[in-house]
């Protein structure tokens, strides 16, 4: 018993500081992808290679033609980038990527008239940037974020404000959530890579429970429905009835590329092709899988979300 | 168990007659060569396909590696079933043509049985039905698929396989007596693990009988392949299991490099090597730590976890993702692994094997884990021979079976791998090979490390012939990951098979349950740590 004892004791804290403070990936990470508009000659070399279908370029009204990245299928390959031509893609560092509404992952690139006959690495006017769709209401009557450029502003907060975000967390659970957000994960077709990462969040290094975060056994005792996988059709009774099972206000999560998009299997006969096509999702998570910082920058975002929906409904009553 | 009127195959106590000689036995049974160097081709009529199977199986003591379907109508007027043996160092395929007014074939699995849930899938994907199987009950498509339509036909239409909507219940097995009580437990279960259906019969707390009902992932994998580019398909089979990503994509590589005649850049394999030792590495201290959650020592599954997830963050410094996707390619590698990252390499693994080593002596040093372990779970020698059983699986049951010595791929030709063999074939003869091969892992990372050669990371395929069979096979942490790959015209993929070594090992899972109380099912589970994804598609 005492050499258990000793073992447990030597092993010192290794328990991460993120979130409160920030954390950058590793250089070789493969982040969201970002366009520099300046350098695409829309030869099209990154829509071949995408393998889930997440980028298109499509003829605009005029003679112009519109480039989009949907960041909730794309699995962060990086063979966009090592495809195209000019370097205009690169893979970043960006994790923190989830949002509310699936209409926040567009990236959307107008490629104006005059800049069809111009070369490859010059500077191309008529070119702007559209993230998302601004200022729309998303489907759950809220304003969602603003897209790629909004979230770069966002983590550039999010380091400006780093000291006090775990604190504003903490804050949120104990008066909102009464100090303990209860995760039930449920596994719709996976490919279990962001099981691991879920059950990461659980081991000594970002140990989930310190921000009163826990996963527990049963939906009836769930506030999240933490959902992976593309939603396959030999799941799709099983996760329905769990989430009937969950006791309001009930909240789901989208987790992963396969579950935000449907991933590679783009046009299956087994699967649905993501979880919002089956069930109403609060905030989609991208990553192929998330990394486990991703996870918890995702749960703090749907914190938010309780919030609200907490106030406007049954909270309250 | 064991299985009466079964002839298992011995090696060493006979002479091994030659290929010519056992196919020569085989009524019409012709041998031809394969479409790349490693394979043998023996075409032989339906009628005699069992024949033909039993003679390489016994003969040439070749375990069955892979059974793939395909319809080949388009092409030959017939569906093609193809029965893949590993013979040494060789792939022999036997093959036969089905016609398809009768969509039916007379059944292997009798003479057999390791080829039970290959012709179980090729009836509910293909619609060729196995006659004289001894359970020919659906297997990965679940009841609410419609009957006639079979995804893998050429002509499949999605939009006619609309769900049926009052599905008949599934068919389970039932045991009758005094006592017996049935417990259904999935597909979703406590804990944040892939979903599966298991049935326990048990009297008190002993089960007399297990049964899996799987295949809930399935995501229709092989079919959205098809008509893909090579190269898209490469990020589809690095995707069919989160967790044995890089053995996966190396696999699917060697199959699509096979086929092309490349010879890959010795630093490529090289670095191949090392991200697939890797990948060994973090499944098995991994799953160390799972194992002791199974038995409920706490200190154990933190040690695990802790452990696990330095080599994780190693995996996403050196490669840019923590369960190494994206570090293969075809014709070699995307990433180098430069001067300092190597020394990261060496220092982060030392610090991991040090911290390894003292948790392993923690585990083997408490009596109350070791006695939970011991006896538990039991899968005999014979049993794992006869139902094709792989990996860590195979050699705690005293299977000499190790891909990465026996056919020598990436950089394995040049080291010398250990192969832990225990008799045991319980849940701890299971941990003891695991640890063997983790600490035999960091020994080959740092022998890859030393002599790592310069050169480029890759070569440029040529273009592919059409209609051309590759296979491709990798040692994963949980066995032989084997993947049958043909090809279609322009550099597509025409048909593709993946035989996990899930796959292969899932049977066993059930057979090695019985006489065990109901509490050691999960430990049993972790033991064997096999996942559903791969098996699913």
């Amino acid at each position: 018993m005492l050499h258990v004892l000793r073992a447990a004791i030597a092993g010192g804290r290794v328990t991460t500081t993120y979130p409160s403070m920030p954390e950058t990936a590793p250089p070789a990470f493969r982040g969201a992808p970002t366009i520099d508009p300046a350098r695409c000659d829309c030869s099209a070399a990154c829509v071949d290679a995408c393998p889930a279908a997440a980028i298109s370029l499509t003829p605009d009204r005029g003679q112009g033609r519109t480039w989009q990245l949907d960041l909730a299928r794309c699995v962060f390959c990086g063979e966009c980038a090592r495809a195209c031509p000019n370097e205009a893609l690169t893979m970043s560092g960006a994790f923190e990527l989830a949002t509310h509404s699936r209409t926040d992952l567009l990236t959307v690139v107008h490629h104006g008239q005059s800049a069809s006959s111009r070369g490859a690495s010059e500077p191309v006017a008529g070119w702007q940037t559209q993230p998302g769709q601004s200022g729309q209401e998303n489907s759950h009557g809220l304003v969602g974020q603003r897209g790629m450029a909004a979230k770069a502003e966002r983590s550039g907060q999010f380091e400006d404000n780093s000291g006090d975000l775990g604190g504003r967390l903490t804050d949120r659970l104990q008066r909102l959530l009464r100090r303990s957000l209860h995760i039930r994960q449920l596994d719709a077709g996976s490919d279990n890579a962001t099981e691991w990462e879920l059950q990461a969040l659980l081991n000594p290094v970002y140990d989930v429970q310190r921000l009163g975060i826990d996963v527990v056994a049963s939906p009836r005792h769930a506030d999240l429905l933490f959902v992976t996988g593309p939603v396959t059709r030999n799941l799709d009774a099983a996760l329905k009835t769990a989430y009937a099972a969950m006791p309001a206000p009930r909240l789901v999560v989208a987790a992963g590329a396969e579950a935000c998009g449907g991933g590679v299997w783009q046009g299956s006969y087994a699967h649905a092709g993501g979880v919002d096509r089956v069930l109403p999702v609060d905030v989609y998570i991208p990553g192929d899988p998330p990394r486990p910082q991703a996870i918890v920058y995702g749960l703090l975002l749907t914190l938010d979300r309780v919030e609200q929906k907490r106030s406007r409904t049954e909270f309250f009553r | 168990m064991s299985l009466p009127g079964v002839a298992l195959g011995e090696p060493g106590r006979r002479a091994t007659p030659t290929l010519a000689e056992l196919v020569a036995a085989v009524a019409g049974a012709t041998l031809t060569a394969g479409d790349t160097p490693a394979q043998d081709r023996i075409v032989v009529p339906v009628r005699h396909l069992a024949d033909a199977c039993a003679a390489v199986n016994e003969g040439l003591n070749a375990p069955l590696a892979m059974m793939v379907g395909l319809d080949d109508r388009a092409r030959s007027g017939a569906f093609r079933l193809v029965y893949v043996f590993s013979a040494g160092d060789r792939w022999v395929s036997v093959e036969a043509a089905v016609d398809p007014g009768c969509s039916e074939f007379p059944s292997v699995t009798p003479r057999l049985p390791a080829a039970h849930w290959y012709e179980r899938e090729v009836q509910d994907l293909l619609g060729l039905a196995p006659i004289g199987h001894p359970d020919p009950r659906r297997l990965v498509l679940h009841e609410s698929w419609p009957a006639g339509s079979y995804p893998l036909r050429k002509d499949f239409d999605p939009a006619a396989a609309s769900p049926v909507q009052s599905p008949e219940p599934p068919r389970f097995h039932h045991l009758h007596g005094e006592g017996i009580v049935e417990i259904p437990v999935g597909p979703i279960h406590a804990g944040v693990i892939e979903p599966g259906h298991f049935r326990f019969a048990a009297v008190g707390e002993v089960v007399l009988h297990l049964e899996a009902r799987l295949f809930f992932t399935h995501r229709g994998v092989e079919k959205t392949a098809e008509g893909r580019s090579v190269r898209h398909g490469l990020q589809i089979a690095e995707r069919a299991c989160g967790v044995c990503a890089c053995s996966h994509a190396v696999s699917y590589c060697q199959a699509v490099e096979s086929i092309a005649g490349a010879a890959i850049p010795a630093r490529a394999t090289a670095l191949r090597t090392i991200f697939l030792e890797l990948e060994r590495l973090y499944n098995h201290v991994g799953d160390l730590g799972n194992m002791c959650s199974g038995v409920g020592f706490a200190v154990g599954t933190s040690q695990g976890a802790r452990l696990k997830e330095d080599l994780q963050r190693l995996n996403e410094r050196l490669s840019g993702h923590r369960f190494l996707r994206g570090i293969c390619t075809l014709g070699g590698v995307t990433r180098d692994v430069d001067a300092e990252a190597c020394r990261d390499l060496l220092a982060t693994l030392e610090r991991v094997e040090d911290g390894t080593r003292r948790f392993v002596d923690l585990l083997l040093s408490t009596e109350p884990v070791l006695e939970r372990l011991a006896g538990t779970g039991v899968v005999p020698s014979a049993t794992a021979r006869l139902f094709g059983t792989v990996g860590v699986a195979a050699r705690a049951s005293g299977i000499d079976r190790d891909a990465r010595r026996d056919r020598p791929y990436a950089g394995y030709g040049g080291l010398h791998v250990p192969v832990s063999l225990h008799e045991g074939g319980d849940v701890l003869a299971r941990l003891r090979v695991r640890i063997d091969e983790t600490f035999a892992s960091f020994r080959l990372i740092q022998a890859l490390v030393e002599e790592l050669s310069d050169g480029p990371l890759a070569v440029a395929l040529p273009s592919l012939p059409a209609y051309r069979v590759g296979i491709g096979v990798t040692e994963s942490p949980r066995g032989e990951n084997v993947h049958w790959l043909r090809t279609g015209p322009n550099g597509t993929i025409d048909r593709y098979r993946i035989r996990s070594a899930s796959f292969a090992n899932w049977p066993i899972v059930t057979m090695a349950v019985p006489g065990n109380m109901v509490p050691d099912f999960p430990l049993i589970n972790k033991s064997f740590e096999l996942c559903y994804a791969c098996l699913d598609r």
